[in-house]
């Protein structure tokens, strides 16, 4: 009995582990195109970490980086071949056009700070 | 919001009157995140304070029609390593917290100083152990909790997630035990309360010494905005005052003195000297400069003194834009590193089902004690699994590799280029400028019967006096030389690959006589008379005879010299031959092209029998001369047809189309000009050795970057099955998690060690 609960317990880890970390989503921050959308670096994390926005316009996320750990000096944007170095307390700008509805990834180097940018059909 | 807000300065040009400091001061509050805007007309400069980005306020300045750029000093950098010191210092703090609690309980035990859990004395002890270890969790790991939580919440799992489990699951087990020891077999009561702090000690000191590593990776960074000096001698109000270098204006007139440092950029006004530019361009000769020459800041000037008006300051100097190409093409990853990264994308939690999956393998299948046995393994691969060396192997080689390549007055674009060039077969060499000095002179005349030289050289350097082209300069220099004047003619046409025709105008006997020329019949009247310089297919293609002079020119190309014919109205006229010297160290830096197991071909306009005779004192693989300017890129293409990956080396705007054609375009010899949007890599020095290097360097990275993914992948996917216990059945051996931590710690630190290697690569031309 023992036993089994353990195993049932440990298969329902697992699928918590595969729902909760590759197939659920995180709520999106709805941001317009108009202002510069705040994104805080710190602690491991980018907060908000998955943001929305309408396709073909020009987005502005304005990065602030608290996090004095190197980790977290570049923020890497794969999908719009663009890497940005965050200066320690400096806000830094960066504007991109999605052109295309989709999910992109933003990340640090090591892929450890993960976000997401949502583009969706305007 | 408040927190972030910053203040900085502008400098503004183009402000004439009052009115232009409430436009601009308007502009600049109408930017989201600026709280307030100043406009001090009489420094032309603006303070603004918000969370406004210093681009957003230039953009909006330049679209309200003035110019600004942002006026700042180097305590950017000095804030920096300032913020990293008090980042190292506060991880070896928190490392020594740990230790101190974490190394004598580690002793204790295996040297017997222990109590028992299962006493009354020894669970006090073991109670009081575990505070002082949930002390260290909170003091010196509580990064790792607060992170792993937050990015729980993101539905995220880092680093963080894995070290923040592992300890987190030893110090509950083991509190678990401490209190009620009657819940596990006698022998599986024992704490791990030494394993969590010492995981924890190892982990910080891993990331501090990881962080110094990380600083020396930045060093060609770091010294390129050590070239920087921190103040200018301005003159303002006919007075020359020292201020900050942050506080120089536009337009300003700058005093520089010998053995000093150029401030900013900028045009002399007053003055000459020689300025030494080789830690820009790596170009060991001091160039000449006099009024109407540029300058550029962080160069030395040596022995004059003069005054220069400055053109360009903070962000839109020339060392701020290499600056800015080497870390832009620091921070872009190659192809190579593509795997790593999807590799990483899925690292941890796939590391947490590994975990769980050997918890319930130790629990169904293991040896008693199955719970101490399964807690170890699975503490032990979450501790042992390091996502950041993964990550970290490519980028930090091109962080390191791109650096050094700066250090050579080479700039790499960006990381795919740096990548590519390790793995050219062919490397294209551009004649005129690349392997010679591209400063040709005119090397011997040969007037046809009723010519002298004097005449000869008369109409072919006015002949050349329209054209841009490279040898007109060796004409019209040789001309003056001599004291000729030159003749005024009219309907200049260049022949793309050929040579060039115009009209001397009949009407001007007066200026013929003058200068001796012979008296010739314009042919059907006095619309002129029809000069033509060029090559051997011109003169054919216009039915010209060229007698016995052909004979010579063939001599004359032989030699390397370059015979151009000059015919007046369908006569011969003689040949005036120019010769450009192969630059001293084409050979070496080719031999070295060689050695590398590259085939090494020159493209050329140039007459074939000059591009031999060129080839030959340089040892070119293959000559393809007679190219017309417009036909490089096709060549390039039908090298590339051929199957070889084709380095290009020329010059940035002739060569361009044949440059953006190669697999590696490189512009060569370009001194302070950067902006060289066509070329992959940039030669900032004249010499073919920063082709070789620029290989060699890549070769080095490249290999380098491979050590570092082939190490990551190993680890992990040797460490984790170890960590899981793969080696138990056979072996009975099972990782003690503190080893897990030391090696996970360790990990990054290694790739980051290993990139920091090739700091200390030497050019094969400076090798004894």
């Amino acid at each position: 009995m023992n036993h089994l609960a353990v195993n049932l317990g440990g298969a329902a880890v697992i699928g918590l582990i595969v729902w909760w970390f590759w197939l659920s989503r995180p709520r999106a921050r709805q941001a317009s195109a108009d202002t510069p959308i705040d994104i805080v670096v710190a602690d491991g994390v980018y907060t908000p970490a998955r943001i929305e926005v309408p396709a073909g316009r020009p987005v502005t996320l304005r990065f602030l980086r608290k996090d004095p750990s190197p980790c977290a000096e570049k923020v890497v944007f794969d999908g719009f071949n663009t890497v940005r170095d965050l200066p320690l307390g400096q806000p830094v700008d960066l504007t991109i056009v999605p052109e295309r509805p989709g999910e992109y990834e933003f990340t640090c180097q090591m892929k450890m700070y993960r976000g997401t940018l949502v583009v969706r059909n305007a | 919001m408040s927190e972030t807000a910053t203040s900085l300065r502008l400098s503004i040009g183009g402000m004439s009157c009052a009115g232009c400091v409430a436009t601009v001061e308007n502009t600049l509050r109408a930017v989201p995140g600026v709280s307030e805007a100043t406009v001090n007309f009489a420094e032309h400069t603006a303070s603004v304070t918000g969370s406004a980005p210093a681009e957003a306020l230039i953009a909006a300045v330049t679209q309200a029609g003035y110019e600004a750029a942002e006026l700042r000093g180097a305590e950017d950098e000095a804030q920096k390593e300032a913020a990293e010191m008090a980042h190292y210092r506060r991880l070896l703090r928190k490392t020594a917290v740990a230790a101190v609690v974490g190394v004598p309980l580690m002793l204790g035990g295996p040297l017997g100083w222990l109590p028992a859990l299962s006493t009354p004395s020894g669970q006090v002890f073991w109670l009081l152990a575990g505070g002082a270890t949930l002390f260290v969790l909170f003091y010196s790991g509580g990064h790792f909790f607060k992170g792993a939580w937050k990015a729980f919440w993101t539905h995220n799992a880092n680093m963080d997630t894995l070290v923040a489990l592992g300890t987190g699951a030893a110090w509950v087990y083991s509190i678990a035990v401490t209190v009620f020891p009657g819940l596990v077999p006698v022998l599986a009561q024992h704490a791990y309360f030494e394993a969590a702090a010492i995981i924890i000690a190892l982990i910080n000191l891993g990331s501090a010494l990881e962080m110094r590593a990380r600083g020396k990776t930045s060093e060609a960074i770091k010294r390129l905005i050590g070239l920087q000096p921190k103040t200018a001698r301005v003159v303002r109000d006919g007075r020359e005052i020292d201020i900050p270098i942050g506080e120089v204006g536009l337009q300003e007139t700058l005093r520089v003195r010998p053995g000093e440092k150029i401030a900013v950029d900028g045009i002399i006004i007053d003055g000459h000297s020689t300025v030494d530019e080789s830690m820009l361009t790596g170009e060991p000769l001091p160039a000449a400069k006099k009024a109407g020459d540029e300058v550029v800041g962080g160069t030395l000037n040596k022995s004059g003194t003069f005054l220069f008006q400055a053109k360009r300051i903070g962000k839109d100097t020339v060392l701020a834009h290499i600056i800015e190409m080497v870390r832009q093409a620091q921070n872009s990853k190659p192809a190579i590193g593509r795997l790593a990264d999807r590799v990483s994308s899925v690292f941890v939690p796939s590391v947490l089902i590994v975990a769980v999956v050997t918890f319930l393998v130790w629990f169904n299948l293991g040896p008693s004690p199955v719970l101490s046995y399964a807690l170890v393994a699975t503490m032990t691969v979450l501790i042992i699994a390091c996502p950041c060396a993964l990550g970290l192997a490519t980028p930090i080689s091109i962080m390191v590799g791109v650096g050094k390549a700066a250090e050579y007055g080479i700039l790499i674009r960006k990381g795919d280029a740096l990548q590519q060039a390790g793995r050219l077969t062919t490397v294209v060499l551009d004649k005129t400028g690349t392997v010679t000095a591209g400063r040709p002179a005119v090397a011997s005349l040969l007037p046809a019967p009723g010519w002298d030289e004097t005449r000869l050289l008369q109409l072919a350097a006015s002949l050349e006096a329209g054209s841009e082209h490279p040898l007109a300069e060796a004409l019209i220099e040789a001309a003056a030389a001599r004291g000729i004047v030159l003749l005024g003619l009219t309907g200049f046409e260049a022949i793309p690959g050929k040579g060039v025709r115009a009209l001397l105008p009949g009407g001007v006997q007066q200026i013929q006589e003058a200068a001796g020329l012979r008296q010739v019949q314009a042919p059907g009247g006095a619309a002129g008379h029809q000069v033509l310089l060029g090559n051997e297919g011109l003169m054919r293609g216009n039915g010209i005879d060229l007698g016995s002079l052909g004979r010579d020119a063939a001599t004359m190309a032989a030699r390397a010299e370059t015979p151009m014919y000059l015919a007046l109205d369908g006569t011969i006229a003689g040949i005036v031959s120019v010769s450009d010297p192969v630059k001293p160290d084409s050979r070496d830096a080719i031999s070295r092209l060689h050695a590398a197991g590259l085939r090494v071909v020159m493209l050329t306009g140039d007459n074939r029998v000059t591009a031999q005779a060129v080839a030959g004192q340089v040892g070119i693989d293959e000559v393809l001369a007679e190219v017309l300017p417009a036909e490089k890129s096709e060549q390039v293409a039908a090298l590339q047809a051929r199957g070889e990956i084709v380095g290009m080396v020329g010059d940035g705007i002739n060569d361009a189309p044949a440059l953006a054609r190669a697999d590696v375009g490189f512009a060569i010899g370009t001194g302070t000009d950067v902006a060289i949007e066509s070329a992959d890599v940039t030669l900032m020095r004249g010499s073919l050795h920063g082709v070789a290097d620029a290989i060699a360097i890549s070769k080095a990275t490249v290999r380098n970057i491979k050590q570092n993914l082939f190490g990551s992948f190993v680890y992990n996917s040797l460490g984790i099955p170890i960590a899981a216990g793969a080696l138990y059945p056979l072996f009975h051996l099972l990782l003690n998690p503190m080893i897990a931590g030391g090696a996970m710690a360790m990990s990054s630190f290694t790739v980051v060690s290993n990139a920091n290697r090739l700091r200390w690569f030497v050019s094969g031309e400076r090798r004894p």
